[in-house]
């Protein structure tokens, strides 16, 4: 009787986890609806133009401008963390090895916030000064999330390298190839998988990262014509406008709100398929 | 050719390590000279202009004693049920899914639903409960995932044990599954409130904004994170938000070091058994 009460409970506390993404669907959901009743879908994808005073709400330059930054992030992201995990899992001694995993956790703990206030006082004057513009800019934003995705990308790909069988290197070995040319032809192809989950990972956390992009990206809202121009993302946006959106306008910021989480299901889907296209 | 590239493969773990550094040690040269005795046990007067950050460093404690109250009985127990009790592979695999995609929702739309749900809908003032709840809910996914995956290590043969000696399953689980798997699922708790005290975006439309000392979970609060949000970006102080930003660092400093020391200990004294 007793045992049969605990299942009970505990199956009750499981199920919380689907309540909650259902409820957080729904409210999304009824939230948001009357935006798209009232614009339609092809219009709030479509128009260009972002002006609540005006009644436009168009939402396409900020998809651009998230996407846009965190692509960015990526490509300043993945050759140093690649780079890293390979040198930390491979060429390391076990002692630097060990100092390595609270750095990567320091990097993963620090708030966001502070790593937006890095940026705001010294990658923005630097940018300002060396490279153009007034600082406040996508390429700012890219840096810090570059940043801020790196640990992300290392330990998962510290992660995949470490799993690959090492029966598979012994071979290599055997086969007579130097330590790099097992890496390049052997390690990186069998941990891809892996690796490619944790890109993907990180361009979600720097799709749905807020306020350290707020901080740095200026917020003019506008298609980017440049890296160094300002821009406004999906994120931000709610984030600005939230505190004083009424009626229609706060229906939209659901909206927003929508498009990030269809963005983040389409990621997620895609490391699901790999997972299952490699059968890890 | 070798050693070019062994020296290429180790300057981008310098370059990783040196990002860090400088972060930290940028934010901290500009931040100490400004703490002091004062500055932590102090009001802020003027909206942060000056004073100290005595109140946001409450309602921070508050928010990571209340999120760890709601979010690990939920996470350790969904982890026991789905490892110990669960039959169905679907449902395994379903609820799964549901925890790895409350793990990738921003942290902005969590904000979003805290609002809608718990402000307009069911009417809650702006207060820590309700920012721990939904600090809580981001926390959950992380500490389910990380225990179910070290309540899973507990090797076979314990368990077998166990049962053999005549324990019943939950007297099993209590004293030799998650005595196993405790460093484990530490380790996923800390991850978890590390993230949970160290989020502003998520608890910004629902925790308030008050300069005053909270004194229960139902009033308003400022965590330290929004503090230095709304210093930095408004334009407040930026000496304070220098300090702000140093407290930030070294809290999470010594919650890495200390959690990995207490790992270690437990790790030395399991093995030397």
């Amino acid at each position: 009787m007793n045992e049969k009460f605990i299942e009970k409970g505990l199956l009750s506390i499981t199920l919380c986890l689907f309540f909650i993404i259902a409820l957080i669907i729904v409210f999304l959901a009824y939230e948001s609806i009357p935006a798209f009743h009232h614009f339609g879908l092809i219009k709030i994808l479509s128009d260009i133009h972002w002006i609540p005073d005006l009644n436009l709400f168009g939402i396409f330059p900020m998809i651009l401008s998230s996407l846009l930054v965190s692509f960015l992030a990526l490509i300043i992201a993945v050759p140093l963390s690649l780079t890293t995990a390979i040198y930390i899992e491979e060429l390391s001694s076990i002692r630097i090895k060990k100092l390595f995993k609270p750095i990567i956790q320091t990097l993963a703990g620090i708030p966001s916030v502070v790593y937006g206030f890095f940026g705001l006082t010294v990658l923005i004057p630097l940018i300002r000064d060396y490279v153009g513009g007034d600082g406040f800019s996508i390429l700012a934003a890219s840096i810090v999330l570059a940043i801020m995705i790196l640990p992300t990308i290392i330990t998962l790909s510290q992660d995949a390298i470490r799993n690959v069988p090492f029966e598979y290197k012994q071979a290599s070995f055997a086969l007579g190839s130097t330590h790099f040319q097992a890496i390049s032809k052997i390690i990186l192809p069998a941990a891809l998988p892996g690796i490619l989950t944790g890109i993907i990972l990180g361009l979600g956390r720097a799709v749905g990262e807020t306020l350290a992009v707020l901080m740095v990206i200026g917020n003019v809202n506008q298609i980017p014509s440049s890296v160094l121009d300002s821009a406004r993302t999906l994120t931000s946006n709610i984030a600005l406008e939230m505190c004083y959106a009424m009626d229609i306008h706060y229906h939209m910021l659901f909206v927003n709100g929508v498009v990030l989480f269809v963005i983040i299901v389409i990621l997620m889907a895609l490391t699901i398929c790999i997972q299952h296209k490699w059968g890890c | 050719m070798d050693l070019v590239k062994k020296i290429f493969f180790t300057l981008s773990g310098i370059i990783t390590v040196a990002i860090l550094l400088v972060i930290v040690s940028y934010i901290l040269i500009n931040g100490l000279p400004f703490i002091d005795f004062e500055f932590i046990f102090s009001n802020p007067v003027d909206s942060g202009r000056s004073g100290g950050i005595f109140p946001m460093i409450i309602s921070s404690l508050y928010l990571l004693v209340l999120t760890a109250l709601i979010a690990v009985p939920i996470g350790v127990g969904s982890a026991i049920y789905m490892t110990q009790y669960c039959k169905s592979n679907a449902f395994v695999n379903f609820i799964r899914f549901c925890s790895q995609i409350l793990s990738a929702i921003p942290s902005i739309i969590y904000g979003l639903f805290g609002f809608t749900f718990l402000i307009m809908f069911l009417k809650l003032d702006w207060s820590l409960f309700a920012a721990s709840v939904v600090l809580a809910i981001m926390s959950v996914p992380t500490i389910f995932q990380v225990s179910e995956i070290s309540i899973n290590s507990v090797p076979g043969e314990l368990v077998e044990a166990s049962l053999g000696l005549g324990a019943n399953k939950s007297q099993t689980i209590t004293s030799v599954i998650l005595p196993s798997a405790i460093s484990g699922i530490f380790t996923g708790i800390i991850l978890a409130l590390t993230r949970a005290i160290s989020e502003a975006a998520a608890v910004m439309y629902v925790v308030g904004s008050t300069f005053t000392v909270p004194l229960s979970i139902f009033d308003a609060g400022r965590p330290l994170p929004l503090h230095l949000y709304i210093l930095a970006s408004e334009g407040v102080s930026l000496d304070n938000a220098y300090a702000t930003a140093s407290i930030l660092i070294i809290m999470v400093l010594i919650i890495t070091v200390f959690s990995n020391y207490c790992l270690n200990r437990y790790q030395n004294k399991i093995e030397g058994l």
